[in-house]
Parts: structure tokens; C-alpha cells; sequence
């Protein structure tokens, strides 16, 4: 006989909410990382270095600085929702 | 005190120091030779990360490649960092989660199956290999050049030394030797590029620096395309190659950075998933100082070159000329005998060959900086290389000891399997060195392949195997072999079969063989997709198994099994 444990469906169903959360984060930090790099960088770099930010083009600026800057932004932006998640879901390590 | 003696001082120095922490460090267990003991600190990591991850090709030759490659060059910054992204998002808080010593390790038992096991150690030893040969030849060359030895002595040295700390120390002793070579390899990086940005734009820091103005007023960048344009080469901030290529390129080196085994096993070191994830971000942080400063240090490099050098008269040239003619970096022939240097795109009537390797070796002395700057500059490309080459070394003999003979002789000792790693560190030190000293001409060329195969083989199989519970054996194999098989095939047609064929129109939708890997990539995920559809899922253990990984709770250090 299978045993049903209302607790055990409970915690399924948070632990199901939690990941659902977790890929919304990720997927909204990779659009991001798309489209500064991929983006701004790559398809639209033509366009972009027309308009000028000092002596950069910004198309060259987004290829050769601005991603990576952005890059370095994602992952603590990653770490500070993700801490802040696991909190709440209570899956946090002590 | 003379050029030569600086340079003995400060890498005697470095290696001195490299070995004293190895000595300090070494490991006693297994667990201590693999992942360190699982305790150092997300900082520590992300030093070490970073120094495993730049190798001697980040630090010498990335520069003189963005320096001559102009916009084109930009595929290596952005997929060289963008990987990270990946790497801390989607691998790994999960692999760490799941916390055992390899990635092979999580292959074979995510996918219940040792024949899966067996073809990511393939393709673990396969990636390993073509880089390491690479790094030892990158320490020959910085050996023979800064210290007048012969390139054969230099990488008999360099074995030396990595053998001494990774054979002794294991993941433990490699990890404190890194985060000394990173420090070592950044000061060298950023002396000489702050101090010419200075002398060229005044402004101290080489990010800004670049997108300031040189003396009469107008903007680096501009001017350098002006120069660039004049002489009949291409506009230094646009691109010749075409944008899906640069897509692809890009896409394949970001996805292959996330898929190296020996980056990846450096996030199994970190006590806990949170410490994972902030490593993965320190160690962006790190390669980022490096990485923004590239671009600086290539258009200063290439406008000193062009403004010191051509038109100027053959006899009256700069002593850092004379200097590097000797090794060959540079070669200066007046062809038409007016006394005068040209440098054109035209192959006929250019006389000024500059090697990209120079952009970095002869920074301190084109900005005519004290010799101290340049035994440094020495000691930062023998960390850069070495560090690499160790966090290579150590992935090898991990594969060999844990993924081959703890798979199939499981009641061996913790002892033996210890003799047996250190054994494999030892065999790869020399086989990597062979290669070092007689590189086979293809070596370099694999290198930048080694990328297209990470990512057509493992990212997609990992990824899967946390994002997917359907995900089942037959699928990761099958996917697995379709996108090595692809990327390999496409590359040995291109650059070995019919290298006379390798231009843009015979390319499928227009991606070089160094592109290649992410239609690879793709392969391998409508394979897997495809085939586990028609195969039965993975059995409960495994399905349990990944709803685990995925919350971080309880994460003990890495296990044995």
C-alpha cells in the first residue's frame, strides 16, 4: 500500500515552487547575458557604433568591456536572489 | 641590475615560493589529493579559478591577437568570460550539490552507467591533453626567451616544478600554489599596462584609457583606425568576419569554458552550494581585471608598434627592435631599399612583421619601463602557464585513478588509489612535456579545439542531467557521441583532409571549424532529446537523485562513494 504523508506532499509541492522560482532567475539573468553580449555585442554592434560614449563606439565598447562587466553584475545579482530564495524556501545551509 | 638578472631574481623568487606552499600543503588523502578537503574558502577558489583558468595563451597571446584582429578579436573576451555565466547559473551549485570528485564521476552516475562514465573520461583525457601540451611549450618559450636557455631546458624545468607541486601536493597543494601564481601573473599584467595607458592617454586606469584621447587631442580608438585604414588594413573597430561566424565562435567558446573538466572541478573544493555559486563569481571578477585590460593593452600595442616603427628609418629604430629582431618576434627587411620601415596589408610591400606575442613580452620595454618590469612580466607568463598546466595535470590523473580504476577495481584501497593518481600525474607530466618539446605541428590548432569539443560533448549531457528528469542513458550517450563525432569530423575535413577547402564558402552556414562546436552543441541536445524519447526513463534512484542536486540543503563536503 502507498502511504501518503500529507507533509511529504506539502514539502513536494514547496520543493516544486522553489525550482520553478530558481529557473524564472536564471532564465531572466541568461536574457541578459544574451543580450549584452550575443545582443549588443554581436547582431547589433553595427548599428550601435554609430552612437559614441567618449572614444568608444558602443558596439565595439559592449564586445570588449560592457559584456564582461555585465557578466561579473549577473553572477552576484545570481548569488544575492539565490541566497535570498533558499531563505525563504527554507533550503538555505546554516 | 641588467634585464637578465632581474628575471633570474623574480621567477627564482616565484618558484620558490610556489614550491614552499606546496611543500607546506601537500596532500594526505585522497579527498585532500582531489578536491583539496572540501574546505577552502569561495575567495581562495576564485583566486585559484582564475589562475587555473588563464593560461599561458590568456596571458601572453590573447593581446596580440585583439591587437591584430582589431573587433574580430573580441570572440575570446567575450567567450572566454561569458562561460562563467553559465558555469555559476546552470553547473555549478548543482555539481557541487551533488558533491563527488569528478566530472565523469556525475556522468556515470547521473546516467546510472559506466559506459557513460567511460566516454566522458575519453573525452575528459582528450581535452586535457591537447592543453597541457600547449602550456608546456607556452613555459618553453618563456624560458628560452627571458632566460637565454634553450626551449627543450626550459620545459625540462617547467615539468620540473609542476611535477614536484602536483604530483606532491594534489588539488590541495595546486589550489594554494594558484592563488599565489594569480597574484604573481596580475601585478605583472597590470604594472606595464597602467603605465603605458598613462604615458599614452594619462589616464591611469587601461579600461578608460582606451576610450580616451592620445596627445593631439583626438580619440585612440578613432585614430587607430584612421592609421589602420591609411595603411590598407581593416577598420580596427569593426569586424571582417562575418557576424554568424563571430556568433558561433563565441557561443562555442562560452559554452566550452563551462564545460572544462579541470574549471569545473574546481567548484567541488567550496565547503557549501552558496560558496559555489560566489566563487564562480570571484572568479570572474579575477579573470574580468585581466580580461578589460586585454583590449587596452592590444590597441596600445598595436598603435606604439605602428607609431615607434614604420616609416621610421632602418638604421635609427627603437633598442626594443633591435632586442626582440634576436628572437625572431620581429623582422624588419627594407624590401625596396629607401631606407625607410613600411608596414601595408599589401604581402608584397610590407617590411615590418611583429609576431602577437610581442604586444605582452616587449610591453615594459616599448613603454621603456624599469628591467624590474620586465623579469616580471617573465614570472607572470611562467605562473600564468604553470598554474594551468597543474589544474590540467591533476584532471588526468583524477580521470585515470578514480573514473578508470575505481570504476572497475572498486575494492582498492585509498592508499593505492592515491600511488595510482600520483603515478598517472607522473606519466601525463612526461608525456605533456614530450609534447612540449616536440609539439606536433597540430597542437596549436587543437588547443582552440579543444573548446568546440567541451562543448559539443559534456555542457549539453550535464545540463540535461540537472534540468531534465527524463533525461535517461541511452540519450546522453547517444548525444555525447553525435556532437563529438560532428565537431570532430567537421574540423579533420577543414583543417586536415582538405585545408584548402577551409574558407567561407565551402563552411555550412558560414562557421569556421572554430565555430563549429555549437552546432555540435545543438546536435547533441536534439540527439539526447530525440532518443530518450524513445527510450525508457531514467529508474526512480536516479529521478530522486536529481530532485536532491537541485535543492542545496545538505551538502556535505565532497564524498567518496
Amino acid at each position: 500500500m502507498k502511504q501518503t504523508d500529507p507533509h511529504m506532499e506539502d514539502h513536494k509541492q514547496q520543493m516544486k515552487k522553489y525550482w520553478k522560482r530558481n529557473i524564472r532567475t536564471v532564465l531572466i539573468l541568461l536574457s541578459i547575458w544574451f543580450l549584452v553580449s550575443f545582443g549588443f555585442g554581436i547582431l547589433l554592434a553595427e548599428p550601435l557604433n554609430a552612437i559614441k560614449i567618449g572614444g568608444y563606439k558602443l558596439g565595439f565598447w559592449f564586445a570588449q568591456q560592457g559584456s564582461i562587466f555585465t557578466f561579473v553584475i549577473l553572477i552576484f545579482v545570481y548569488v544575492y536572489k539565490m541566497n535570498k530564495l533558499d531563505e525563504a524556501f527554507d533550503v538555505n545551509e546554516k | 641590475m641588467d634585464i637578465l638578472t632581474w628575471t633570474y631574481i623574480l621567477v627564482g623568487l616565484s618558484f620558490a615560493l610556489y614550491i614552499g606552499i606546496a611543500i607546506y600543503t601537500r596532500a594526505s588523502s585522497t579527498k585532500e589529493f582531489y578536491t583539496a578537503g572540501g574546505g577552502v574558502s569561495p575567495l581562495a577558489n576564485g583566486m585559484a579559478t582564475a589562475a587555473d583558468w588563464m593560461s599561458a595563451a590568456s596571458f601572453i597571446s590573447m593581446a596580440g591577437i585583439i591587437a591584430f584582429s582589431g573587433y574580430d578579436g573580441s570572440v575570446y573576451l567575450m567567450g572566454w568570460t561569458g562561460g562563467y555565466v553559465l558555469l555559476a547559473l546552470l553547473l555549478a551549485p548543482y555539481l557541487r550539490k551533488f558533491g563527488k570528485f569528478t566530472v565523469p564521476d556525475f556522468v556515470g552516475d547521473r546516467y546510472y552507467s559506466n559506459k557513460a562514465r567511460v566516454v566522458a573520461v575519453f573525452c575528459a583525457l582528450f581535452i586535457s591533453f591537447t592543453y597541457v601540451a600547449g602550456q608546456m611549450r607556452g613555459v618553453g618559450i618563456v624560458f628560452s626567451r627571458y632566460l637565454e636557455v634553450d626551449i627543450e631546458t626550459g620545459v625540462l624545468i617547467g615539468m620540473t616544478i609542476v611535477f614536484f607541486y602536483a604530483v606532491l601536493g594534489g588539488m590541495k597543494g595546486i589550489t594554494y600554489t594558484q592563488v599565489a601564481q594569480y597574484c604573481v601573473l596580475i601585478f605583472a599584467f597590470m604594472v606595464p599596462a597602467i603605465f603605458i595607458s598613462i604615458q599614452l592617454t594619462g589616464n591611469p586606469i587601461p579600461q578608460l584609457g582606451l576610450g580616451g584621447t592620445v596627445q593631439d587631442g583626438t580619440y585612440l580608438l578613432d585614430k587607430l583606425d584612421g592609421i589602420l585604414v591609411d595603411l590598407g588594413f581593416h577598420q580596427y573597430t569593426s569586424g571582417r568576419k562575418s557576424v554568424a561566424d563571430i556568433f558561433a565562435i563565441t557561443l562555442a567558446l562560452m559554452v566550452g569554458t563551462a564545460g572544462l573538466p579541470h574549471v569545473i572541478v574546481r567548484f567541488f573544493t567550496v565547503p557549501r552550494v552558496k560558496d559555489a555559486r560566489l566563487s564562480a563569481g570571484y572568479a570572474l571578477v579575477f579573470i574580468a581585471i585581466l580580461y578589460t585590460t586585454a583590449p587596452a593593452v592590444a590597441a596600445f600595442g598595436i598603435y606604439n608598434a605602428i607609431d615607434t616603427v614604420a616609416g621610421q628609418p632602418v638604421d635609427d629604430l627603437p633598442e626594443w627592435v633591435e632586442n626582440w629582431q634576436k628572437t625572431n618576434l620581429i623582422v624588419v627587411e627594407d624590401l625596396n631599399n629607401d631606407g625607410l620601415v613600411q608596414y601595408l596589408a599589401d604581402p608584397e610591400m610590407n617590411e615590418l612583421t611583429v609576431d602577437k606575442d610581442i604586444m605582452v613580452l616587449a610591453a615594459p620595454e616599448i613603454a621603456e619601463l624599469p628591467n624590474w618590469v620586465v623579469g616580471l612580466v617573465a614570472a607572470g607568463g611562467m605562473a600564468a602557464a604553470l598554474s594551468t598546466a597543474a589544474g590540467l595535470l591533476l584532471v588526468i590523473s583524477t580521470s585515470v585513478s578514480r573514473d578508470l580504476f575505481r570504476t572497475f577495481v572498486p575494492q582498492m584501497t585509498e592508499k593505492t588509489e592515491l600511488i595510482i593518481a600520483r603515478s598517472a600525474a607522473a606519466v601525463a607530466v612526461v608525456i605533456a612535456g614530450y609534447f612540449g618539446i616536440n609539439p606536433p605541428g597540430f597542437v596549436a590548432e587543437v588547443v582552440a579545439f579543444a573548446f568546440g569539443l567541451a562543448a559539443a560533448s559534456f555542457f549539453p549531457v550535464i545540463i540535461m542531467g540537472i534540468f531534465s528528469t527524463r533525461m535517461n542513458k541511452e540519450g546522453a550517450i547517444a548525444g555525447m557521441i553525435c556532437g563529438l563525432t560532428f565537431t570532430l569530423g567537421y574540423i579533420i575535413y577543414f583543417k586536415f583532409v582538405y585545408p584548402e577547402a577551409n574558407n567561407m564558402d565551402n563552411w555550412w552556414f558560414g562557421i569556421s571549424p572554430e565555430g563549429i562546436g555549437s552546432l555540435g552543441m545543438l546536435i547533441n541536445f536534439v540527439a539526447c532529446y530525440v532518443v530518450s524519447k524513445f527510450t525508457p526513463d531514467p529508474p526512480a534512484h536516479v529521478q530522486e537523485m536529481i530532485q536532491e542536486i537541485r535543492i542545496p540543503r545538505g551538502a556535505g563536503k565532497a564524498q567518496d562513494h
